[in-house]
Formats: structure tokens, C-alpha cells, sequence
């Protein structure tokens, strides 16, 4: 057997899996699609006394349109089925693509959205992207709900701004209306792995081609998804060309702040990310254009 | 019922199954212990090698990252379910014919995810089968062989 024994609870309903939290805090874990829980239970590293399994929750695997022209996604879809999902592909393309570079097509069919998010891993496409986006996560508890911005809530390595009695049950994704293109890049090993070091680069211009608007979202390179202001900031009022790029790689480069480790080191990282983020705003300005 | 067990009903290949099962075993132990299905495999057992790949009510999916209490109600394809009683399927053949297996560990999860693919693309390009397999490890073919039989795969049958 290759996961420590734990209770198996299997809520109906969400009210269900916010009781089953209040009660079990700290000992519980949430099991969503399991891409990242169950090799941590199959290794032994997560050993928890609870396992609260929200699979078996019906109304939070859904993905609307809502009156503003946002996306609203339930915590629990699937993540290739918002890969595929005609409407994502219309309104968010950028949402697809990333998705394409999530893990392998077998852990997409399992792995969820919120699952992802909630798990913070630095080197995850989606979480990435929402700090781009500037997404909102809502969060509830048996008692409360709040909506929070998705930049509060990366605090660190695998570690969010969750607490033990919350569930993450919807992700709110602005589309990309306005003219704004995008690029996504990522390095790994082999097409699906690990990002090395990734980038969602988002850009605005004017028909002069001058920048009114640019994020830049970094992951696989620091304890968390991190946006690179100093670089946004350069790119504002200015043309895209090939001195606002240089300076653009420079900055990313310059803030970057990774860990070496078996995959890359830190200075490899912080190299790659520069040059990631330049490719990335370029192909935003040529050819990514939103929506 | 004993702690941290569980009863499971499932359909495994057409055949239906109930089971009790302790919850914390996944659903590849519980195919190759509980059901005798040794043709799943495990390499890695955290979600990397995808030899363990079996179908969950059609999608591909890694059997070592779900509990076999989490498949209750599901329908399960094996690399068992491909055959008939007399015949390998056309993609088990155009394995056989192209070579596309040496030691045969990886074989299975191999035919399961390539199953799934080609159910969606039936007639792929080289470019679309590599991404395809990108989350299954081989060591043995250098994949050349592999790729070739499942874009080859549905030659014969229109």
C-alpha cells in the first residue's frame, strides 16, 4: 500500500466539504484531481488524517460567461476540459495555451483548475497566468466568503492564503477584451514537465504602436509566480522595440529571484527568464492578439 | 465494515465488478492485485512514466494518482480490453508490425493513451502523436518506431 492511512471523507455537496473542514482543519486535505496530492501521499511526503474528496461534488465544474464579459470557472473543472472548451478558446486563448503546457494530457483529463491554484506550485502555468490576468479566487468557509485577488494569494512556495477551513470554489478571469494581445513561453526538459522558467507576457498598444499597458508574469523561477513590475513599468509610453526589449530582459533578469536545484541552476534561470520574457512580449506585440 | 475500507463497484473491460477495498490502495494495485490485471503497469508511481495509463470512462487518465475508491460507478479500460478473444487490435498489430516495442514495460500505457488519441484523431500527423505520447516514457525504442505505428495505425481500416 503506498499511501499512509488516512479517513476517507466523500462530501455531497459543498456545504458538506466546508463542514468537514471546520471540523477536521488542520488534519484534512483537500482531494481535487490528485496530479500533485497523490504522488505527495504515494511518496509518503503528505501523510494527512483526513482526506476530504470533493470529487464526488456536483455544480463546481463549470465554465460561464458572465454579464460583464468575464470567465467564471468552478474550482473542480477539469483542466483539459477548459483546454477544449469553445468558449475559453474564443475569449481567453491565452487560457488555452498555457493549459496545453500543463503537465500531460492524462494529468489534464484528471487535473483541475482550483486544484492547481490551490497546490501553488511556482512552476504552475495557471497560477502564472492569473497574477497576469489579474484574476480573483473565491473563497469560502462554513461562515464566510471572500473574493480575493489572485496576487495576495501566492505567499510562497506551496504555501497560499487559504485557510485550513476554506475551499477555493470559483476562479473569475477578466478576457482579454480592450486590444490586449499575449504571449506565453516556457523551457523544460521535455514538453509537459516542469517549467524551468516560464513567462505570460500581456500587452496593450496604441495605434501608433506605443505601449499604454503591460504585465509580465513569471514562473518556475522564485517561491512563487511574480509579476515584474520594474520591466512593466519601462514598457509603458514606449514603442516595442528592440532597446525596450533588451532593457525588458535585463530588468526580468536583474529581479529574477530562483533556486538552483537538479534541473537548472540559479544563474541559468535568471538568464533564461530574461530572454523568455523579451520572446514572450514580442510575440504578444506580433501575433498574440486577444480576442 | 472494516476501517478504511470501502465498497467499490466498478466496470472494468465490459465485466462488472464489486470489491471491498481498503481506500487508501490505488486504482493500479487494486487492477493488478484485487482483479489479477497485471497488464497495467507501474514504473514510477507518482504520475511521470505513464505506464500506468488506463482509460476512466474514456479519457486517459494515470491509474497510480487515483484511489480505486474514486472509480466507483466508473467505467475502466485496461490494455486487456483491446483484444477480442481472437484478434489484437489494429493498434496492438501495427505495434507488432512496426516494431514499436522492445522490453514491452512501457507497452501498455503506451496503447492506452495512443487508444484515447486516436479515438479524438484518427488519422494524426507525426507532430500531433510525439505531444501525444509526451507524458509516456520509453527507454528501450528511441520512440521512432512507436510514433510510426499509431500514426500509422488506422491505415488499413478505411
Amino acid at each position: 500500500m503506498k499511501p499512509a492511512k488516512f479517513e476517507y471523507l466523500v462530501p455531497d455537496d459543498v456545504e458538506g466539504a466546508l463542514d468537514l473542514l471546520r471540523t477536521h482543519s488542520d488534519d484534512a486535505k483537500v482531494l481535487a484531481g490528485g496530479q500533485s496530492l497523490m504522488p505527495l501521499l504515494n511518496m509518503r511526503l503528505a501523510r494527512p488524517k483526513v482526506l476530504v474528496d470533493i470529487n464526488r461534488i456536483s455544480g463546481l465544474d463549470y465554465i460561464s460567461e458572465t454579464n460583464d464579459g468575464n470567465i467564471s470557472i468552478g474550482a473542480l473543472t477539469r483542466q483539459r476540459l477548459i483546454e477544449k472548451s469553445t468558449l475559453v478558446k474564443d475569449n481567453l486563448p491565452v487560457l488555452s495555451t498555457a493549459l496545453g503546457s500543463v503537465g500531460h494530457v492524462q494529468i489534464r483529463n484528471r487535473g483541475t483548475i482550483g486544484g492547481s491554484i490551490s497546490h501553488a506550485d511556482p512552476a504552475a502555468e495557471i497560477s502564472a497566468l492569473c497574477l497576469a490576468l489579474e484574476a480573483e479566487f473565491v473563497l469560502k468557509s462554513h461562515s464566510s466568503e471572500r473574493i480575493m485577488n489572485s496576487e495576495s494569494f501566492f505567499l510562497g512556495q506551496l504555501t497560499t492564503a487559504l485557510e485550513p477551513e476554506e475551499l477555493l470554489t470559483e476562479i473569475r478571469l477578466p478576457s482579454l477584451s480592450d486590444g490586449w494581445r499575449w504571449g506565453f513561453q516556457e523551457v523544460c526538459r521535455r514538453r509537459g514537465d516542469f517549467a524551468l522558467v516560464g513567462c505570460v507576457a500581456l500587452i496593450r498598444l496604441d495605434d501608433s504602436g506605443m505601449c499604454l499597458d503591460a504585465r509580465i508574469s513569471m514562473f518556475g523561477a522564485g517561491e512563487t509566480p511574480v509579476r515584474m513590475r520594474e520591466a512593466e513599468t519601462r514598457m509603458f509610453g514606449s514603442p516595442v522595440d528592440s532597446s525596450a526589449l533588451d532593457d525588458v530582459a535585463r530588468l526580468v533578469s536583474e529581479k529574477l529571484d530562483p533556486v538552483s536545484d537538479i534541473h537548472a541552476s540559479a544563474a541559468y534561470r535568471k538568464q533564461v527568464g530574461g530572454a523568455i520574457a523579451r520572446r514572450s512580449l514580442e510575440a504578444a506585440t506580433n501575433q498574440g492578439k486577444g480576442a | 465494515m472494516t476501517e478504511g475500507m470501502r465498497n467499490v463497484k466498478l466496470t472494468v473491460n465490459g465485466h462488472e465488478y464489486e470489491s471491498n477495498v481498503e481506500v487508501r490502495k490505488t486504482l493500479a494495485d487494486f487492477l493488478r492485485e484485487n482483479l489479477q490485471l497485471t497488464g497495467t503497469h507501474l514504473g514510477c508511481e507518482h504520475g511521470v512514466c505513464g505506464a500506468c495509463t488506463i482509460l476512466l470512462n474514456g479519457d486517459s487518465i494515470r491509474s497510480c494518482l487515483l484511489l480505486a475508491v474514486q472509480a466507483d460507478g466508473s467505467a475502466v479500460t485496461t490494455v486487456e480490453g483491446l483484444a477480442d478473444e481472437t484478434d489484437l487490435h489494429p493498434l496492438q498489430r501495427s505495434f507488432q508490425e512496426n516494431h514499436a516495442l522492445q522490453c514491452g514495460f512501457c507497452t501498455p500505457g503506451m496503447l492506452m493513451t495512443a487508444y484515447a488519441f486516436l479515438q479524438e484523431t484518427p488519422h494524426p500527423t507525426e507532430e500531433e502523436t510525439k505531444d501525444a505520447i509526451s507524458g509516456n516514457i520509453c527507454r528501450c525504442t528511441g520512440y521512432a518506431p512507436i510514433i510510426q505505428a499509431i500514426v500509422r495505425a488506422n491505415d488499413k481500416s478505411d
